[in-house]
C-alpha cells in the first residue's frame, strides 16, 4: 500500500544553520504519526515544509505516491491545524467550517449540509450561528479539526494544537482526538513537545532531536527499547549515571558509576573499560522492606529515604544508597508503604534488563 | 480620601474642558451666531439666514462645495488603494529594521512644513522644473511642459500630504492579524485574492475606517495644497472661506461657509461609519 506521506532525506537549511537533517518517514494510510521533541528540534519546520509553508532545500515530500514539491499550500491535500488554531474571527463558526468548502466553489446547500455534518461529528450540533469568542478551548479545537476535516484532506497536520489549553481538557482532547482520528480514518500527522500527547494517541512516534530522527517506533518500542541516549531520557523519566565496564557477559553488563556504585545491566557493542551512560527508570526500581524481597533482581541496595515527592499515582521517594549516590524511585499507591517518612532505612532492586547502557558520546547525547 | 481624590479628578479634567471650551466650543458658538445675521448698514447687524440663502443659491459656491466633497473623497479612495499595499509590506512582509526604516521614511516628509512639501512638489513639476527638463533631455516632448495647477496635479499633493494618516492605522490594525491565520487562509485553498477579500480587508476594516476618516478630513480642510498645486478651475470650498474672511472682510458669509463645511464632513463621515458598520455587522454575523 502507498504510504499516505512519504518524506525523503528532507533538508532544510537557514542560512549556516540546518533545521532539517536528512529526514525520512512514511506514514501508512490511517494512521496516526507523531514527531515528538523538544522546542528548536525542527519539528515545526518539517510540518510547514509538508504544509507548502516552506521549501525544503533538498529532498522530497511525496502524499499518496506524488510529489508535492511544485503544488503550492492552497493546492496541497494536506491541511493543517494551527498551534494557536488560527479560526478566523471575522467569520462564524459555520463560515469557518465552510471556508474551505467556498473556495472549491461548492454550492451554497450543499455547503450548509456539508457544514452541518460537520458540526454533528464533533458533537457540537446548531452552534454554526456562534462567533468564534463565544467558544471554550475545547470547542475551537474540534471545530479547527472540522474545518480542515471537511476538505477530506489525505493528511491532517496538527502543530501542537493542544498547548493552549489546561491541563484536564488536554487529557480530555488526547482521547478525543484519537477517537476523532479513528471516526474519520485519515492520516494524522501531529508534532509535539509533550510526551505523553504522542505516547497515548500515536501509532508511530518520530523522536527528533537537533534536526534528525533519533528513532521511529511505536510507543512501547520508545519507552521499552529506547536506541539512544536521548531517547532513553526523553521518553519517561530516569535515573541517569555515568560509569565504566568492569565485565562483559553477552548482553549483561558489570559496571561501577562514577560514585562507586556497582551495578549489572544491558547493553550491546560495549567492552570492558568503555565509559557509559546508564539509565534506569524510576518505576523500574522496586520498593520492598527487607533485602529478601527482592532476591529475585540482579542489582539491590539499601538506602535512606531522603524526600517524598508527592504526586498522586506518580509519587516519587528520593533514596541515597551508601555511597551517596540519589535515586528516584516510585512510591506504589498500594498501601504497603504509607507509613513511609523521611530517614527511613528501605531497600531497593531492579533488574539488569531494566538498566539500559549506551557508551558514552555516542550520537545524540546531551 | 474621597474628597481628595475628586479634586485630584476635576483637576486633570480641567486642561481638557479649557481647550475643548476656549479652542473649540466658544468659537464656533461665535462663528454661529456671525453666520446667523446680516449687516443692515455700519454697525447694525440683523438676525437672518441671508447667507445661508446666499450660499445655496449662488452656482458658484455650490459647485465648489460639491467638487471639494467629491475632490476629498476620491483622494481618500486613492490614498487607501496606495497606502493598503504600504502597509501590509510593512506590517507583515518587511522584518525587523527593515520595518522600522521602512516606518520612518512614511514618517520623514513631516519633518518639514506643508508649505515646503508643496513647494517642493513645484520645484518637480513647474515649466522650467525638473520632470519637465528631464522629458525634454530625453525627447519625449519637443517644449517644456507645465504640469502644475491641474486636478491631477492637485490629487497627487492630496494624496502625497495624506499618506502617513491612513498607513499608521493600517500598519497597526494589519500587525495584529496573526500570520497563521493568513497562513490559514491559504492552506485551506484560499487563493491571494479570497484570503484579502475574506480575511484580511474585514480584519483591517477598523483600520481602515479610522483612517478614511482623517484622510477625508485632512483633504476636506486642505487649504495649501489646492491653492498652490491647483489651477484656476480648481477652486477648493476652504479657499472661498479665507477669500471671505481676509479679502472681502465678509465674516458672516465666511461664518456660514465654515459651518456648511462642518456639516458636509460630519454627515460624510456619518454615513462612512453607517456604511462600513453594516458590513462590518455582516462580516462579523
Amino acid at each position: 500500500m502507498t504510504p499516505d506521506l512519504e518524506c525523503v532525506d528532507l533538508v532544510k537549511r537557514f542560512g549556516d544553520t540546518t533545521a532539517v537533517d536528512n529526514v525520512s518517514f512514511s506514514v501508512p494510510p490511517g494512521s496516526f504519526f507523531s514527531i515528538l521533541g523538544p522546542s528548536g528540534c525542527g519539528k515545526t519546520t518539517i510540518m510547514r515544509m509538508i504544509a507548502g509553508f516552506l521549501d525544503p532545500t533538498t529532498g522530497d515530500i511525496r502524499i499518496k505516491g506524488g510529489s508535492v514539491l511544485d503544488t503550492p499550500p492552497n493546492k496541497r491535500p494536506v491541511n493543517m491545524v494551527f498551534q494557536h488554531l488560527a479560526l478566523f474571527p471575522m467569520m462564524t463558526i459555520a463560515e469557518n467550517i465552510g471556508y474551505g468548502l467556498r473556495r472549491r466553489g461548492m454550492s451554497k446547500p450543499e455547503i450548509a449540509r456539508k457544514v452541518d455534518e460537520a458540526l454533528e461529528r464533533i458533537g457540537l450540533p446548531g452552534i454554526g450561528a456562534r462567533k468564534v469568542d463565544e467558544l471554550s478551548g475545547g470547542q475551537k479545537q474540534r471545530v479547527a479539526i472540522a474545518r480542515c476535516m471537511v476538505l477530506e484532506p489525505d493528511v491532517l497536520l496538527l502543530d501542537e494544537p493542544l498547548g493552549a489549553l489546561d491541563l484536564k481538557l488536554r487529557e480530555h482532547m488526547k482521547v478525543e482526538l484519537k477517537a476523532l482520528q479513528a471516526a474519520f480514518d485519515t492520516t494524522f500527522v501531529y508534532i509535539t513537545h509533550d510526551q505523553s500527547e504522542a505516547l497515548v494517541m500515536s501509532d508511530q512516534i518520530a523522536v527528533m532531536n537537533a534536526g534528525r530522527f533519533e528513532q521511529v517506533g511505536t510507543g512501547q518500542d520508545l519507552y521499552y527499547r529506547p536506541e539512544t541516549p536521548f531517547v532513553a531520557g526523553f521518553i519517561g523519566d530516569t535515573n541517569r549515571w555515568s560509569g565504566r565496564i568492569e565485565k562483559a557477559e553477552g548482553g549483561t553488563l558489570q559496571l561501577r558509576t562514577e560514585s562507586g556504585l556497582a551495578m549489572r545491566a544491558s547493553g550491546a557493542g560495549l567492552a570492558p573499560g568503555d565509559m557509559a551512560e546508564i539509565f534506569v527508570r524510576p518505576e523500574a526500581i522496586r520498593l520492598a522492606a527487607t533485602a529478601e524481597g527482592l532476591a529475585g533482581f540482579d542489582n539491590h541496595l539499601s538506602g535512606t529515604v531522603t524526600s517524598i515527592l508527592f504526586n498522586g499515582a506518580a509519587s516519587r521517594l528520593l533514596v541515597q544508597d551508601a555511597a551517596g549516590e540519589t535515586l528516584e524511585v516510585t512510591l506504589p499507591q498500594s498501601g504497603e508503604f504509607d507509613r513511609l517518612k523521611r530517614g527511613d532505612m528501605v531497600h531497593i532492586g531492579w533488574g539488569a534488563g531494566q538498566a539500559t547502557c549506551f557508551a558514552t558520546g555516542a550520537a545524540g547525547a546531551r | 480620601m474621597r474628597n481628595q481624590s475628586r479634586v485630584a479628578f476635576y483637576l486633570l479634567l480641567m486642561p481638557l474642558v479649557l481647550w475643548l471650551g476656549l479652542l473649540i466650543i466658544i468659537p464656533h458658538i461665535d462663528m454661529l451666531l456671525i453666520s446667523l445675521r446680516e449687516r443692515v448698514s455700519f454697525g447694525v447687524y440683523d438676525r437672518s439666514l441671508a447667507q445661508y440663502e446666499k450660499a445655496l443659491t449662488e452656482p458658484l459656491y455650490l459647485r465648489t462645495f460639491a467638487r471639494t466633497a467629491v475632490m476629498s473623497v476620491l483622494a481618500t479612495a486613492i490614498t487607501l488603494l496606495i497606502a493598503f499595499p504600504v502597509a501590509y509590506y510593512i506590517a507583515k512582509m518587511a522584518r525587523g529594521r527593515l520595518q522600522q526604516v521602512l516606518f520612518l521614511l512614511c514618517l520623514i516628509p513631516f519633518y518639514v512644513s506643508e508649505l515646503v512639501r508643496t513647494f517642493g512638489w513645484m520645484i518637480l513639476l513647474r515649466e522650467t522644473g525638473i520632470v519637465s527638463n528631464l522629458l525634454q533631455w530625453a525627447g519625449l516632448a519637443d517644449q517644456p511642459v507645465e504640469m502644475l495647477y491641474t486636478d491631477a496635479t492637485m490629487m497627487v499633493g492630496l494624496v502625497y500630504t495624506s499618506m502617513l494618516f491612513m498607513v499608521v492605522p493600517l500598519v497597526t490594525t494589519l500587525e495584529s492579524l496573526d500570520d497563521s491565520v493568513i497562513e490559514a487562509g491559504y492552506d485551506l485553498g484560499g487563493s491571494g485574492l479570497s484570503v484579502l477579500r475574506e480575511i484580511i480587508i474585514p480584519h483591517a476594516m477598523p483600520g481602515i475606517v479610522s483612517g478614511c476618516i482623517v484622510v477625508f478630513m485632512l483633504s476636506l480642510g486642505n487649504y495649501l495644497t489646492p491653492t498652490m498645486l491647483g489651477g484656476k478651475d480648481s477652486l477648493w470650498f476652504t479657499e472661498m472661506i479665507y477669500n471671505q474672511f481676509i479679502v472681502r472682510s465678509n465674516w458672516e458669509l465666511g461664518a456660514a461657509f465654515g459651518f456648511m463645511l462642518l456639516v458636509l464632513s460630519s454627515v460624510i463621515v456619518w454615513g462612512m461609519l453607517r456604511l462600513t458598520g453594516r458590513t462590518l455587522k455582516e462580516t462579523m454575523g
